[in-house]
């Protein structure tokens, strides 16, 4: 009885072993990889906004503090969005006639909010605390990346579990002194991981990693 | 063969399952969400007239209001430490000086690109102004400023209007009034 497979099929199968590993494996890396991108997880992506406020010129140009606007991001969980009232305490008297400017000036007069379109958009079952995170030493570039220099506004990091856990499992890279929290142009020291250390145990930062620290 | 399409089918809306983003977008609102059950289509709604919260009864109104009747107090409610200067310093920096300038001479940077200049505070009319007066400045607005009470906390407008007095004696000493390592150091300056 002669073979049923010629010879040279002992390449073949070992090729088509080899490739479907690869190519599976690949699948599982690009499928991944898709799940981080822009595309599928909404980074460097400028909202459209009804006013196209620009922290660039805001902050960066006119060297407004975060806090001026973001009134509470000290004290409670959400940062606080500036109410019409905020806007209108310099433009009230500058750029009055800016068209660009018109829908907070309705807002002013008719005393509705503004519609802003929400740029981070975490999930309903992740509780988040801004306070707890400028207080102990983590920058607001840290997370929101160089708004400073963003005309208008796109969400920097996935905001993914696996993204907030790299923080939570090693605060030493990326903590702070209190007092460089809302400098922009920080950068951390050669350092890093040193200071880090220290800051740590300093402003006694726990590693909270449970499940019920952002699912409560 | 006759099998494919129902397969298709069951392992295509098994595929959909994973796209129900129930608890993402949970039935809830979250902070300032807009909603259509309301006319203002807020979904946070106003207190109701007359609400106090527990322990903010304002009846101290020398302490909320910076008046006692109708009088300005020249006098803090509170005492005044290093620790509320430096915090005044910090919040003064925050909402101030962007008009009112670092070191309150009403040359802050939005002055610069057109704005109304704010008063000095290094003039004798508001060096005699109570603290009461520039604490109802930042409370109620004054002219063109628009009332802070809303950003600042209460706490935080009293020590702002602490430095605000640290900013006016640290323009206004006399030579004579320093100490002597302090004017040799002025003199080494120069």
């Amino acid at each position: 009885m002669s073979q049923i497979f010629h010879p040279s099929t002992n390449t073949l199968s070992k090729v088509s072993i080899v490739s479907v590993v690869l190519l599976l494996g690949g699948l599982g890396y690009g499928l991944l990889a898709l799940n981080r991108s822009p595309y599928v997880a909404r980074t460097k992506i400028p909202f459209d906004q009804p006013v196209p406020f620009s922290h660039k010129h805001h902050v960066a140009g006119l060297g407004i503090d975060c806090r001026y606007c973001h009134t509470t991001v000290e004290r409670t969980a959400s940062a606080g969005m500036p109410t019409t009232e905020t806007c209108m305490s310099c433009h009230s008297m500058i750029w009055t006639n800016a068209p660009m400017l018109e829908p907070v000036r309705q807002s002013w007069a008719t005393g509705k909010s503004l519609e802003w379109t929400r740029v981070h958009d975490l999930p309903g079952f992740v509780y988040f605390n801004h306070s707890i995170h400028v207080n102990k030493g983590i920058g607001c570039a840290s997370c929101h990346g160089r708004v400073d220099q963003m005309p208008l506004v796109h969400q920097e990091n996935t905001l993914y579990m696996e993204w907030c856990l790299d923080c939570h499992r090693h605060p030493e890279k990326h903590i702070r002194p209190r007092d460089k929290v809302f400098e922009m142009a920080y950068q951390p020291p050669a350092n890093q991981l040193e200071l880090g250390a220290k800051l740590v145990k300093e402003y006694k930062v726990q590693k909270l990693t449970d499940c019920y620290t952002c699912h409560r | 063969m006759k099998r494919l399409p129902w397969l298709l089918l069951i392992g295509g809306s098994m595929l959909m399952m994973g796209c129900r983003q129930d608890m993402h977008d949970q039935p809830r609102f979250r902070l300032n969400a807009a909603t259509d059950l309301f006319g203002d289509r807020r979904a946070a709604r106003p207190l109701v007239q007359g609400t106090v919260a527990r322990g903010m009864l304002k009846t101290d109104t020398a302490l909320w209001s910076g008046k006692v009747g109708n009088k300005n107090v020249d006098q803090f409610p509170f005492p005044i430490t290093r620790e509320v200067i430096e915090r005044g310093r910090d919040r003064y920096n925050i909402f101030c000086s962007p008009c009112h300038g670092l070191t309150g001479h009403g040359d802050g940077m939005i002055v610069s690109r057109g704005l109304k200049k704010p008063p000095s505070y290094h003039t004798d009319a508001l060096r005699e102004q109570s603290v009461g007066h520039i604490y109802n400045v930042i409370t109620n607005g004054n002219g063109s400023m628009m009332s802070y009470a809303s950003r600042i906390p209460m706490r935080d407008r009293w020590a702002i209007t602490a430095y605000v007095r640290v900013l006016q004696q640290s323009q206004n000493v006399k030579v004579s009034e320093l100490t002597a390592e302090e004017r040799r150091k002025l003199e080494g300056a120069q």
